[in-house]
């Protein structure tokens, strides 16, 4: 039968090759035109419906947000938060199947200063984005970076949460606000704009001299991301928010994952990754854009005309090897066109990460980190891979001070120096910069960076170490360290008489 | 012998970047002895539009990976992406880099 062979080949050759009239694999009858994973090609009505769909489904699946709860949207004007917006203002229409039921708001932060554009270049994307959301009709907020800088420094305490609500909670507000708002629902109030308020020079100074402080890019990134998160944090603190919606997509999720473990932030993966993270107690930060990849978002968004401003990062036009996380990205991007399912292979991972529970003593303020407010991940035990690390650092380091050179420090933008852990520490006392419970004085300025990486995560005592100085830090970060270690030193002086934490005291000397 | 091609080609997401920040582009295709491909397309965008930094739009002779790419209105990944999509249709609409930028 060898003919039948033949012919065979040739239709599979032939279904191999898709024409462009291939069909919606939903409705069977539209011409489709966009392929979301490997084969399903989908028409433009089905690819709507599906994407509005998935968006509900995910808020009505985690039951996080409560009916009639103020919600912050954190929109940067790329692709994935302006869809996150559209979704949002969708869902909240009148015409909506199963209506949204919470009060959204917009917040933007102008990260001009700190990538380095033009006063008149920040104002023109400024207005753009300010038009984008006065047409959502919701309250929006566009704050410059700068304002971090003026932060108190209760942004990096966890405030009290409140009690894990029990299950029927949900349920139970949901009534509550049937009854009391089924008749006279309030549209989002619209209310007077906020211009963007002036920034002052000096403070797009200070902000650039603390980026140009971390040596790397790598560093610069993650810098940036921490202070952009307080920021974030902050306002919905002040303006009354509970919820912080935050538009990672799966296929950033999917990079997020694969840098954090580069970066030595495994402990803390399941709160940067996960659909909700509550590490600031009182605001929760949700992902409810993780279940689209990027494809799926830039696709609806040019089919539907969903407005976004391109706004510049700091790994705009770099190489693929300027960092860690424009490695990673490339990597998975690169890995994705040949085999499809990398992405999600990945991304399923991550929704399977869980946070270890820790006993309630963890809960305690200094016990987390000072930059990412993650619980600490370097109170452990001497047989760790952590100890094991500085250990090897150490005897690295007492290698080579015979036989340094001087300037041999770590190139700006090589994605190695962040990632090795030894070897680096350009000053000499920041040989045991590493041993996390040392106390110690606080007076020259080595002293201060060793103090300031006993209060700092694994991962965030990197990024320390790779910024020249930590002078140019915000205030309220400095301030805080050093209420941390006031605290920490006075401990440390009456713990003999304390019981509780003389206890502990034991626990780890053993 | 395939006659000028008129074609509206469209960069977003960032792409325009690489473009001196220029989104949407009119541009005619010369007439050459075979007919015209996305291959081909897009080497004579590198040569004629690209502004800087090729390797982060093109790699070997396909997009880099990452940018999304319309033809028509339609993903590209329906069409068979080299050898097939012979661009013939007068007028045709490019959408090229929907690149999820970040």
């Amino acid at each position: 039968m060898c003919q039948v062979d033949e012919e065979y080949q040739e239709e599979l050759e032939r279904a191999d090759g898709p024409s462009v009239s291939k069909k919606c694999v939903k409705c069977k009858e539209a011409s489709a035109a966009v392929v979301i994973r490997a084969g399903d090609t989908y028409c433009r009505s089905c690819f709507k419906e599906y994407f509005i769909h998935k968006f509900r489904a995910m808020l009505g699946k985690n039951r996080v947000i409560f009916p009639g709860e103020k919600v912050l949207l954190a929109v940067s004007g790329g692709p994935s938060s302006c869809s996150m917006l559209s979704q949002v203002q969708e869902g909240l229409s009148q015409k909506a199947h199963k209506k949204l039921r919470f009060s959204p708001g917009i917040v933007h932060i102008d990260e001009g200063g700190a990538v380095g554009q033009s006063a008149e270049e920040r104002q023109r994307k400024v207005s753009e984005l300010q038009a984008v959301f006065k047409a959502t009709g919701f309250p929006f907020l566009i704050l410059p970076l700068e304002q971090v800088l003026d932060l108190p420094s209760s942004v990096v305490e966890t405030a009290l949460s409140p009690l894990e609500p029990p299950p029927s909670a949900y349920k139970a507000a949901v009534d509550r606000f049937n009854q009391t708002s089924s008749s006279d629902y309030l549209p989002p109030q619209e209310r007077e704009e906020k211009s963007l308020p002036d920034v002052q020079k000096s403070h797009t100074q200070l902000l650039q001299q603390l980026m140009g402080s971390a040596k790397t890019l790598t560093a610069r990134e993650d810098l940036l991301n921490t202070l952009r998160q307080h920021l974030l944090v902050h306002t919905a603190r002040t303006e009354g928010y509970s919820k912080l919606m935050l538009g990672d997509n799966c296929t950033r999720l999917a990079i997020k994952l694969l840098t954090s473990i580069s970066l030595g932030r495994g402990a803390q993966l399941a709160q940067d990754t996960g659909f909700s993270d509550s590490r600031y107690g009182n605001i929760i930060s949700v992902r409810p854009m993780r279940d689209y990849s990027a494809k799926e978002i830039a696709f609806y968004n040019h089919m539907f005309n969903v407005p976004a401003v391109v706004v510049a990062s700091l790994d705009t036009k770099t190489s693929e090897k300027a960092s860690i996380q424009r490695l990673t990205e490339s990597f998975v991007t690169k890995l994705q066109t040949d085999f499809p399912s990398t992405v999600s292979t990945i991304y399923r991972t991550s929704e399977k990460l869980q946070t270890a529970c820790r006993s309630s003593s963890s809960a305690d303020h200094s016990d987390r980190c000072l930059l990412c407010v993650c619980t600490l991940d370097t109170a452990v035990e001497k047989a760790s891979a952590f100890q094991a690390t500085l250990i090897s650092e150490q005897l690295s380091q007492t290698k080579s001070l015979g036989c340094r050179n001087p300037g041999q420090s770590p190139g700006p933008v090589k994605p190695e120096s962040a990632a090795s852990t030894g070897q680096c520490c350009s000053s000499a006392g920041g040989e045991d910069c590493g041993r996390a419970t040392s106390g110690g004085g606080c007076c020259s300025l080595t002293t201060e960076t060793t103090d300031l990486k006993s209060l700092l995560c694994y991962s965030c005592q990197l990024t320390i170490r790779d910024m020249s100085s930590v002078d140019h830090l915000p205030l309220y970060i400095l301030s805080e360290a050093q209420r941390r270690q006031r605290r920490a030193q006075m401990r440390d002086e009456i713990s003999e008489f304390l019981l509780d934490d003389g206890d502990e005291g034991i626990y780890r000397e053993v | 012998m395939a006659a000028p091609i008129a074609v509206h080609l469209e960069f977003g997401g960032g792409a325009e970047l690489l473009f001196n920040g220029v989104k949407e582009h009119h541009v005619t295709l010369p007439s050459q002895s075979e007919p015209w491909d996305m291959k081909q397309l897009l080497v004579w965008i590198q040569r004629n539009l690209l502004k800087e930094r090729p390797e982060l739009f093109v790699q070997g002779d396909s997009v880099r990976p990452g940018i999304l790419v319309l033809i028509n209105d339609a993903d590209w990944e329906l069409m068979n992406q080299n050898a097939c999509a012979c661009l013939t249709a007068a007028g045709l609409d490019c959408s090229v880099g929907l690149k999820p930028a970040h």
